[in-house]
C-alpha cells in the first residue's frame, strides 16, 4: 500500500481499518540468493537497495531480535558529511544526498531535518584545523561554513562563551546536516524492502555458517538452516563473533556507547551543536527532549549500557559548553554496542571466502553512513566490484598500511 | 561494570582512577615479521566473556594491571599487578 495524504483520509473516513502491517512474517525459504545476516539500518538498506537498484530480490535478512533493536534505534539520530579525508568524503556525501531524496525514494516519513550540524572552535590552532576541514569539504562540493564569534552567537546566544577554560571562538557549520528519526529509518527501508519481495525474518540468530570448498554454502539459525548464494555480514556491534563462525578474525573491538535524553523542553536549540573541547554533542528532538552524548566508555563491552563515570564525564562536558543544562533532568540513558575499528573508519568488503561479504567497522558514525552503506555494500555484493566511494574501506588496509585515521588517533580503538 | 576496582596495592578504589589501555597480547619478536605484527597491531579476538586487559592506576599506584573481566556481565574476576604477575610466572 502506497503512503499518501489520500490514503490517509480514505482510512480516516472507514475507521482506520484500511491499514496492513508494514512488513511481512514469512517463513524462511530452504534457499536465497543473497542472505543478509543483520536487521539493522545497515543490512534493511542493504536489502532495499538489492532490489531496488540491483534486480536482487530473492533476499532474507535474519534479524537476531526485531527489526531495528540494535543501535539504529540508539543513535543521537545525527547526519553529516563534515568528513576530512579523500577516502571518507566522497562516502558520506553520497550519503547525504540519499537522506536529502530518501522519503520520496522509499514514501515514508523518516522526519529528516536539515537543520544544521555546528562544531564549536575554542582556540586558534583548533580555529585552524576547521578552516582545513571546511577547506576539504568544499573541495568535495560539500557546503561548509567557517563562523566567528558573533555569528554563533546569533544562533546560539546561551553558550558558555565567556568560559575561563574553553571560551567559544566560533565554529564550522554544514546547514545541509541534521537529524533523521532514527526507528523510521529503520521502518522505511524494512517496509520498502518487503514490498519488493525480500524477506525480513526476524528472532532468527545465526548460529553457525556452513562451508565447501572455500564457498559458503549457508547459515545454521535458531529457525533451522537456510542455504544462500551470497552470504553478506552487516551485525555492526557483533560483527567479531559473526565473522569468527567463518574463521575471519577482524581489526575491531566492541566498546558501548552512552546516549541520553532529557525531560521536554520548550524548543531551546534548533540545530545540532558539538563541544569543541570535549566530546559532547546535543540536539532537540521535535518532542523537545534533548538528546546527547559523548565519548565511548573505552573499556571492551557486550552490554547495552554504561558506567556512571561516563554519565558524569558527559554531564560535566555539556555544562560547560551549555550552563544552563545544569537544571534539566535526564529522562532516560541506554548503551549502544559499537564496532570500533583499529583506524575508526568502516570496512565494506569482500573476504576470504569467494562468496562472504563484510559490512562491519562502523564506530560511532553508522547511522549517518546507513543509506550509502547500504547502497554501497548492495553494490558489492551485486557487482563484485567495490562502489567507487568505497573504494577505500577495504579490509586489507591495516596490513597494507592504508588506514582512514580521521581521527588521528592510530590503532588504539578506545581513544576513536 | 563494577565501580570499584580491587587495585593489589591500593586495595578497593572508584573505576575513574584508571585508565584502560586494551587487550593483553604478547608483543611479537621485532623480526617476528609483517605477518605476526599486523595481527599483533590490528587484530583483536574482541570476545563475548571473559578477557585479559591492561589497566593503568593513572591516578593511584600508577602501576600496570591486568584486569580479567566478563565483557557481557562487566563482573571483574581478577586483577593482578601485571609486571608481578609475569615474575609468578603467571600468563601475563
Amino acid at each position: 500500500m502506497r503512503y499518501s495524504a489520500l490514503s490517509i483520509l480514505l482510512n480516516g473516513l472507514t475507521g482506520n481499518r484500511g491499514w496492513r502491517a508494514a512488513w511481512r512474517d514469512p517463513q524462511p525459504k530452504a534457499h536465497y540468493d543473497v542472505v543478509i545476516v543483520g536487521g539493522g539500518g545497515h543490512g534493511l538498506a542493504t536489502a532495499y537497495y538489492l532490489a531496488r537498484e540491483f534486480g536482487i530480490a530473492n533476499v532474507a535478512v535474519l534479524e537476531k531480535n526485531y527489526v531495528g533493536s540494535g543501535n539504529v534505534g540508539r543513535n543521537t539520530t545525527i547526519i553529516r558529511s563534515n568528513y576530512l579525508l579523500p577516502g571518507n568524503n566522497p562516502f558520506y556525501e553520497l550519503s547525504m544526498k540519499l537522506w536529502e531524496g530518501l522519503e520520496r525514494d522509499f514514501n515514508f516519513n523518516a522526519m529528516v531535518s536539515q537543520r544544521g550540524v555546528l562544531n564549536l572552535y575554542h582556540s586558534d590552532a583548533q580555529r585552524d584545523a576547521y578552516t582545513r576541514r571546511g577547506n576539504a569539504m568544499r573541495l568535495h562540493a560539500v557546503d561548509a561554513e567557517l563562523l566567528d564569534q558573533a555569528a554563533v552567537r546569533e544562533m546560539l546566544p546561551f553558550l558558555d562563551f565567556d568560559n575561563a577554560r574553553f571560551p567559544i571562538q566560533g565554529g564550522l557549520l554544514q546547514r545541509r546536516g541534521g537529524t533523521v528519526r532514527h526507528d523510521a529509518v529503520a521502518w522505511g527501508y524494512a517496509r520498502g524492502a518487503d514490498s519488493r519481495g525480500v524477506d525480513i525474518i526476524q528472532n532468527c540468530e545465526v548460529t553457525a555458517i556452513r562451508r565447501e570448498n572455500g564457498r559458503v554454502t549457508g547459515v545454521e539459525t535458531t529457525r533451522g538452516f537456510i542455504g544462500c548464494g551470497k552470504l553478506a555480514l552487516a551485525a555492526a556491534g557483533n560483527s567479531s563473533q559473526v565473522a569468527a563462525m567463518a574463521d575471519l578474525r577482524l581489526p575491531i573491538e566492541s566498546h558501548v556507547l552512552q546516549a541520553f535524553v532529557s525531560e521536554g523542553l520548550k524548543p531551546f536549540i534548533d540545530c545540532v551543536v558539538t563541544f569543541g573541547a570535549g566530546h559532547f554533542y546535543v540536539s532537540q528532538s521535535d518532542k523537545g527532549g534533548l538528546v546527547f552524548g559523548g565519548d565511548l566508555d573505552g573499556y571492551n563491552s557486550y552490554a547495552q549500557r554504561g558506567n556512571l563515570a561516563t554519565v558524569e564525564h558527559v554531564a560535566e562536558a555539556g555544562k560547560a559548553m551549555i550552563p544552563a543544562l545544569s537544571r534539566v533532568r535526564v529522562l532516560r540513558s541506554w548503551g549502544g554496542i559499537m564496532d570500533m575499528s583499529m583506524d575508526g573508519s568502516p570496512i565494506i568488503d569482500r573476504t576470504h571466502l569467494d562468496n562472504l561479504y563484510l559490512n562491519a567497522g562502523w564506530c560511532y558514525g553508522g547511522f549517518k553512513a546507513t543509506p550509502a552503506s547500504g547502497y554501497c555494500f548492495a553494490h558489492l555484493i551485486a557487482r563484485d566490484q567495490a562502489q567507487e566511494t568505497a573504494r577505500a574501506f577495504r579490509l586489507d588496509r591495516f596490513e597494507r598500511g592504508f588506514l582512514i585515521d580521521e581521527k588521528g588517533m592510530g590503532a588504539q580503538p578506545n581513544l576513536h | 561494570m563494577a565501580s570499584l576496582i580491587s587495585c593489589p596495592h591500593c586495595g578497593v578504589r572508584p573505576k575513574e582512577e584508571f585508565a584502560i589501555k586494551g587487550a593483553v597480547l604478547s608483543r611479537p619478536a621485532p623480526d617476528a615479521g609483517h605477518q605476526a605484527w599486523t595481527e599483533y597491531v590490528y587484530l583483536r579476538d574482541n570476545p563475548r566473556g571473559i578477557h585479559r586487559e591492561y589497566w593503568h592506576h593513572t591516578s593511584g599506584c600508577r602501576r600496570w594491571l591486568v584486569v580479567t573481566r566478563d565483557t557481557a556481565s562487566h563482573e571483574v574476576e581478577l586483577c593482578l599487578d601485571a609486571a608481578a604477575a609475569k615474575l609468578a610466572g603467571v600468563r601475563p
